[in-house]
């Protein structure tokens, strides 16, 4: 198996996660999926990762990753 | 990006040149060690004291990554009183060619009054070495003993007071709604309302270069395994809890890269403190207090009957993780030691555990509650569990600490 959707003998193989994004309640965007996260000139960000937690509350020391401070800001998603 | 991420390190060719410790290959015939008590053979190159070196790599900013290493059995331990004296003694022969009555014997004294469970050197170190069995196995032990109906018997005997101490000491918290938003939301909240991250602070604060030490050596009975108790689990479930599980242990198990598995990002923090990272080696320091946090993972994640509490452990280990982490990070960093290899692993788990207690929370915890109802309460009795466990043994430690004293139960070389 190969990382782009062929087999080594050159058969499609399972297609990629598609891309999807959830908003957590008072938390973080989850990102799964066959999604590119870019920097502001475009440069693909090592994920690190498979799934990923955008920071959305703005106050994450590894942005644009979250670290849970949300937890301790009085961040809440429902306004 | 702000800044340099660790994970954004390239990582570098993993030496190969290194022997490791093997087991016998039979798997059959136990192996024969030596009855001194002297260390086993680490897979590793001895500990120097100084950072691990990456394997012919001179830059910085290098992830440092540490040789292959072979299957470690965990170290034969020190008996700590009647039962595991018993029990150790049984386990060196193997099954079927050894009276287990005397192990009996002391279990059936000991349990006259059950009670103190929790901090029984005798009994958590007799229940981890049983526990170990179905783990890496222990140096010198015949794995059918994994099997052994009479072996399993006693196990029972002595987890059945450590669950009923639980259940009686760690009230099940209350959790008026049972579906997968109000589940997660009670286990956010549980967690939030806990007594804080004050080990934590303390290391970020003031704790001092030995002190870090002994809690690495302390953590090290469970980290050097990171994940495997709840991984247990993954059979016991279905559908989305079940991928949820996985896509949280996959991410543990350093998706597929033995470098990047935590277990072993947390052997590298060892070796930059100048500490063994040999599976077990330091079995022999740590406190009742603080097996008994991984024996209740054992036992959650080794019943099926206890699967709610096995997956409510986790999410609650996961929500108590990256705000702590960051500062073990930050106290790492204030001793000294700013290298990769020492602050790596608390810098993942501030990224990764941000993620993992999403996951946990709804798709795991919630969405298993949604599947099984009946398993609500169990849920939130594991997560209650593993913080008075997880919060008894800091107290311990930081009482030790406070009284200038060592939390360990031998000294550290």
């Amino acid at each position: 198996m190969t990382d782009h959707g062929r087999t080594t003998d050159g058969h499609p193989s399972t297609p990629p996660r598609p891309g999807s994004i959830v908003a957590c309640p008072d938390g973080p965007l989850l990102v799964r999926g066959d999604v590119e996260v870019l920097d502001a000139d475009g440069r693909p960000v090592d994920k690190g990762r498979r799934t990923v937690a955008l920071c959305r509350c703005g106050g994450s020391s590894i942005k644009p990753w979250c670290d849970g401070t949300h937890k301790v800001n009085g961040f809440s998603s429902s306004t | 990006m702000d800044g340099m991420s660790p994970v954004e390190a390239p990582t570098t060719t993993p030496s190969t040149g290194v022997a490791t410790a093997v087991e016998p290959s039979s798997g059959r015939a136990p192996s024969v060690e030596p009855s001194s008590g002297a260390a086993p053979t680490p897979s590793v190159e001895p500990s120097s004291g100084a950072a691990p070196t990456p394997s012919g790599e001179a830059s910085s900013s290098a992830a440092p990554t540490l040789p292959p290493r072979g299957a470690v059995r965990l170290p034969r331990p020190a008996p700590r009183g009647p039962i595991s004296t018993a029990l150790l003694a049984a386990l060196s022969r193997s099954p079927g060619a050894v009276d287990l009555g005397p192990l009996r014997a002391a279990v059936a004294a000991r349990l006259t009054d059950p009670t103190d469970w929790r901090t029984d050197e005798d009994v958590q170190l007799a229940l981890l070495c049983l526990y170990e069995l179905h783990y890496r196995g222990i140096a010198g032990v015949d794995d059918d003993w994994e099997w052994d109906p009479d072996l399993l018997a006693v196990r029972a005997a002595l987890e059945v007071p450590f669950e009923a101490e639980l259940r009686r000491t760690v009230p099940v918290p209350e959790c008026d709604r049972r579906d997968r938003t109000g589940v997660a939301e009670r286990l956010f909240a549980l967690t939030a309302a806990a007594d804080g991250p004050s080990l934590s602070r303390h290391v970020a604060r003031k704790t001092t270069e030995p002190q870090l030490r002994e809690l690495l050596v302390h953590r090290s009975i469970y980290q050097l395994k990171e994940a495997d108790p709840h991984t247990w689990a993954i059979p016991r479930l279905a559908g989305g809890p079940k991928a949820a599980l996985v896509e949280i242990q996959a991410d543990e198990y350093g998706d597929g890269d033995p470098h990047r598995m935590h277990a072993e990002l947390f052997a590298l923090v060892m070796r930059a403190f100048g500490l063994d990272d040999t599976y077990g080696a330091y079995v022999d320091h740590v406190p009742a207090a603080t097996l008994a946090s991984l024996n209740a993972m054992s036992l959650f994640g080794l019943h099926r009957r206890l699967r709610g509490a096995i997956v409510g452990h986790l999410a609650a280990f996961e929500m108590t993780s990256s705000l702590p982490n960051r500062l073990y990070g930050n106290g790492v960093r204030r001793l000294g030691h700013d290298d990769v290899a020492a602050t790596w692993y608390f810098d993942e788990h501030v990224a990764a555990d941000a993620v993992h207690e999403q996951i946990a929370g709804r798709d795991l915890a919630g969405a298993l509650a949604e599947q099984e109802p009946e398993l609500v309460d169990d849920i939130l009795f594991g997560a209650a569990c593993c913080l008075a466990l997880d919060g008894a043994a800091a107290a311990r430690m930081m009482q030790a600490w406070d009284a200038d004293g060592t939390s360990l139960l031998r000294p550290l070389p």
